[in-house]
């Protein structure tokens, strides 16, 4: 693939409504499956099924005064949301959702995701450091504690599967895993291998994903029974338009990310039509399950959110790394 | 409602204006406050049994800096007023104010000779929109409120009303 300005160009614009799109409708989604799961009907009034509430909330939240306090650093401030949401975009330039459909692979992808991803957390820290609000520090401090907690079991559980892969292309570790079901890496039986720690690693690699976004049951950033509306409290308009779009393209980019490394991405679980529906599928039963489990679980406190890191998910995905170093030498 | 005079800009821009008033009267995203018993009849309107959020209207914001419209849910003590007018303070601009149930319509029950906490009705202090009668009033009253203040932002009814027979 010859890589001209124009390449680049169409895959930034793609990428950019790609994200933009999702998270637009992945608020509906969420509105929608919290009333399916509350027993009530949801967002109906407004176009067919309330498909026209995310524009009808776009213009609402671009039209609204766009307010900075008093007192506020302002540049970080402005550039807090910005931050939030451009390293998203980034990191799907070099999601592949097929073998053809990727913006720009890289031999080092995973690295390059995980390295925008960790200044998403920066965006978090300098939006509660800049509001001049003691309830947006707090939130801040809580994110930033959380995200440094949760990067480690992560990251850990990402090298296991590098180590299976033998690389940190995406392309590379998708193909490592073709051939149906049973290849791939959530199971088990691959490549010979029988590390019965594989299942737990998709789990821990999950639960980590929902925190690192900063949902329910791990929203500690934003409780609202504590901390008013978190970090984002003294944003107004699309400056908070912009963190919440930030968070569903998280959400997004961790289901691509536990596609990829634990469900065998595009591959088809019965070796038929293998292409980017499948990805798709995937990645939008993970969002699912994203949303199952924020309108059903309630919130944790933060010392047992801390606790579980790093007394439970840090030491089984450490003994996994061990374990699967060992097979790969004995095997 | 719905007779005011709007006086006329300069510069028009019809079309883009409807659209602006269409999305903000379908997304008005109240702030979660609540003052007295009224605000146990707004839960029970942001529940199963008749669900707010069929108009997009259920995303309670908890910070004033992100929601559109203030539900003023109960008495409003003397203490309390300084308080509520913070928080309208913070409201970015568009904003509205819905007074519901009679004690923040007029003081309600509180009102008698030499009562001394009470601040009788919300439009004392604030330039409140939309009045729902009621001790409390029902939540189906919250709801024609809410369509009430769609009307007042576009000038187009999203049901005919419906008079008592």
């Amino acid at each position: 693939m010859t890589l001209t300005f124009l390449n680049i160009f169409i895959a930034v614009v793609i990428a950019i409504a790609f994200v933009a799109a999702n998270a637009a409708y992945l608020v509906w989604c969420e509105r929608k499956g919290a009333g399916f799961i509350q027993r009530r009907p949801g967002p109906t009034e407004n176009g067919l099924w309330g498909l026209l509430q995310p524009p009808v909330d776009g213009i609402k939240l671009m039209t609204k005064q766009l307010m900075i306090p008093g007192g506020v650093d302002k540049i970080v401030f402005i550039i807090a949301p910005v931050l939030a949401m451009f390293p998203t975009i980034i990191s799907f330039v070099t999601i592949p959702f097929s073998d053809q459909i990727v913006a720009h692979n890289m031999n080092i992808g995973l690295l390059m995701i995980f390295v925008f991803g960790s200044m998403s957390a920066m965006a978090l820290l300098m939006a509660g450091w800049s509001s001049r609000n003691k309830f947006a520090m707090i939130s801040s401090v809580r994110a930033v504690s959380q995200a440094v907690a949760y990067e480690i079991p992560m990251l850990v559980t990402t090298i296991t599967v590098v180590m299976i892969a033998g690389s940190m292309d995406l392309m590379e570790i998708v193909h490592k895993q073709g051939g149906g079901f049973w290849h791939w890496n959530i199971w088990p039986l691959q490549n010979g291998l029988f590390n019965v720690l594989m299942p737990f690693s998709f789990l821990i690699f999950f639960i980590c994903s929902l925190a690192e976004t900063n949902r329910a049951p791990f929203d500690l950033g934003e409780a609202e029974s504590e901390l008013v509306a978190g970090y984002h409290t003294e944003y107004s308009s699309m400056g908070f338009g912009l963190f919440f779009m930030g968070e569903y393209a998280n959400i997004v980019i961790g289901a691509c990310l536990t596609t990829i490394l634990f469900l065998g991405g595009w591959d088809c679980p019965f070796g038929l039509f293998p292409g980017v529906w499948w990805f798709l599928l995937k990645i939008y039963f993970l969002i699912f399950t994203f949303i199952w489990i924020r309108w059903t679980f309630p919130r944790t406190t933060i010392y047992s959110l801390l606790n579980l890191s790093w007394k439970v998910l840090i030491p089984i995905s450490l003994f996994n790394l061990l374990l699967t170093a060992g097979l790969l030498k004995v095997f | 409602m719905g007779t005011e005079n709007i006086p006329s800009a300069l510069v028009q821009f019809a079309s883009a204006d409807k659209l602006i008033n269409l999305g903000r009267a379908n997304s008005l995203w109240p702030l979660t406050f609540g003052i007295a018993c009224c605000a146990i009849e707004m839960m029970a309107a942001g529940c199963a049994r008749f669900d707010l959020a069929r108009f997009g209207a259920e995303v309670f914001r908890p910070s004033p800096r992100q929601s559109d419209v203030m539900i003023v849910a109960g008495t409003i003590s003397k203490k309390m007023a300084p308080g509520i007018k913070t928080l309208y303070d913070q409201m970015p601009e568009p904003k509205w104010v819905i007074a519901m149930g009679n004690c923040a319509i007029s003081g309600g029950p509180f009102v008698f000779e030499g009562q001394y906490g009470i601040i009788e009705g919300a439009d004392q202090f604030l330039p409140v929109d939309i009045y729902i009668p009621g001790c409390p009033p029902r939540p189906e009253a919250l709801i024609e409120g809410i369509i009430e203040l769609e009307y007042k932002i576009t000038g187009w009814r999203r049901w005919p009303k419906v008079t008592a027979e």
